[in-house]
């Protein structure tokens, strides 16, 4: 029910509406809860008609870099306590 | 969209999975809240490339399973309404209520409208100005907005025929009523990423904190479920239950506050009775006074008594983890995709017809 798909910002409308593409179809969404503003060209995740993130995609890429590190734990661990060094 | 396609990337994927043989976790229970993500785990195989030590339980993150038969009955009783035309998500339609679902109602003539976004509803509402337009809104907090929007616009416009009738439900009191009920062992937790995008990844920080037990959100993709199974186990190993978020390209710590900000303009928090778990405190979303007008509940004079569940059906134990969907008698048999006894096997995203499609031969 919750799932939400990524769309790219085709064209912004009027009355905070925005022409977007979900996998090839073209659909009108709202932006009326999207924090912050979306231009062409960027991702938002939709759902149920309505944008309700955009997709961060320097963020998408740090967070693959982090995957192929050995921890995802952010915390450091004290020096020689860290089973996994 | 080269950057969000890697998540589903199989090189990376082995090389997690790897990760995760080698971790020296012992016997653990993951629990995903979400049903998005059972289905996610099922699709992409992931339950079968983990290591014997990970037992992965499926929660009560449906709101289609967890809406109650008292609730359907009531949605029933209102499309049977006389001027009302009942427009809700395409999931909602085949859940059996006590007595019917709102398929049967529509086939029996009753105006029940399918829609994909509540600014359907509204456009109907516009289009059909005699007609009371309800919306019979279903949901967690990702879904919430998109109802709160629509009553905003609604007052703006100054539609006078659009109503809301709310069941829709949060998901940090399910979860902690979960927990409260010790029914489960659970040792680490995979958080739900939608909802967490409108809430904010901080919202779980209760679980490490308050539980002890760990927790990863976690996006959709294969990559995003391993590296959260990941997580958990390693700060299971280490005994250090903390708050991981792997699916920062969209949830912040805060989430969305924007549209959290119009689900609390428009609702108020009310105890709400959900399915498996009974009556809940302050879990449920109902609009306030202020917007009475738009609330179906105080629109029409709907009273439904003797609501009761189907006997065979144990969606109630299945969305507690209690059982899994094999452990009911009627699995497969009685209860199928196309003839369901429980909303388990209705919702795309429910626990039975997740392993009805993607389990059935360890049946
Ligand atoms: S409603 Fe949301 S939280 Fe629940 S199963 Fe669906 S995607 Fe997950
Ligand atoms: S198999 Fe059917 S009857 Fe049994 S718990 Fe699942 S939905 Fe309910």
């Amino acid at each position: 029910m919750c799932l939400a798909v990524p769309a790219k910002v085709l064209e912004l409308r009027d009355d905070n509406m925005a022409l977007v593409d979900i996998s090839g179809t073209q659909r009108e969404i709202s932006l009326m809860v999207l924090d912050g503003d979306a231009a062409p060209g960027d991702y938002v995740l939709i759902h149920v008609g309505y944008a309700i993130e955009k997709i961060d995609e320097e963020e998408a890429a740090r967070t693959l870099a982090m995957f192929e590190e050995m921890s995802l734990l952010d915390e450091e661990v004290p020096e020689g306590e860290d089973p996994l060094v | 969209m080269s950057v969000l396609t890697a998540f589903r990337d199989s090189e990376r994927a082995r090389s997690i999975i790897e990760r995760i043989h080698r971790r020296n976790t012992g016997d653990i229970s993951i629990m995903e809240f979400c049903g998005g993500h059972t289905v996610a785990i099922f699709r992409s195989g992931i339950r079968s490339v983990m290591p014997e030590s990970v037992r992965m339980l499926s929660g009560p993150g449906c709101p289609v399973c967890v809406t109650s038969n008292a609730d359907l009955d009531r949605a029933v009783a209102l499309a049977k309404t006389p001027g009302v035309t009942i427009t809700t998500y395409g999931d909602m339609l085949k859940v059996p209520g006590s007595r019917e679902s709102l398929m049967q109602v529509r086939a029996q003539g009753y105006p029940v409208e399918i829609v994909y976004s509540t600014l359907d509803a509204l456009k109907l509402a516009e289009e059909q100005p005699d007609r009371e337009i309800v919306f019979f809104a279903i949901g967690f907090e990702t879904t919430a907005p998109a109802a709160a929007a629509a009553v905003l616009q609604a007052r703006k416009r100054g539609l006078k025929n659009f109503s809301i009738c709310s069941v829709m439900k949060l998901t940090i009191p399910g979860a902690r009523a979960l927990l409260a009920m010790g029914e489960v062992k659970v040792d680490g937790v995979i958080g739900p990423g939608h909802v967490s995008s409108i809430i904010g990844s901080d919202a779980w920080r209760f679980l490490p904190e308050e539980h002890g037990i760990p927790v990863a959100i976690s996006g959709f993709e294969p990559l995003d479920l391993l590296a959260a199974t990941d997580a958990i186990m390693e700060m299971h190993e280490q005994r250090r239950p903390a708050l991981v978020n792997t699916y920062s390209r969209v949830v912040r710590p805060e989430g969305n506050r924007k549209a959290w900000g119009a689900v609390e303009e428009v609702f108020t928090l009310d105890e709400a009775g959900w399915r498996g778990f009974g009556i809940i405190p302050e879990s449920g979303l109902v609009l306030r006074e202020e917007f009475a007008d738009f609330d179906a509940d105080r629109r029409f004079d709907i009273t439904v008594e003797d609501s009761e569940e189907h006997p065979a059906c144990r969606c109630g134990e299945v969305l507690r983890g209690v059982i899994t969907p094999h452990e009911c008698k009627v699995f497969g048999t009685a209860c199928t995709p196309e003839s369901p006894l429980g909303p388990c096997m209705v919702s795309s995203e429910g626990s039975c017809a997740a392993y009805y499609h993607y389990q059935r031969q360890l049946a």
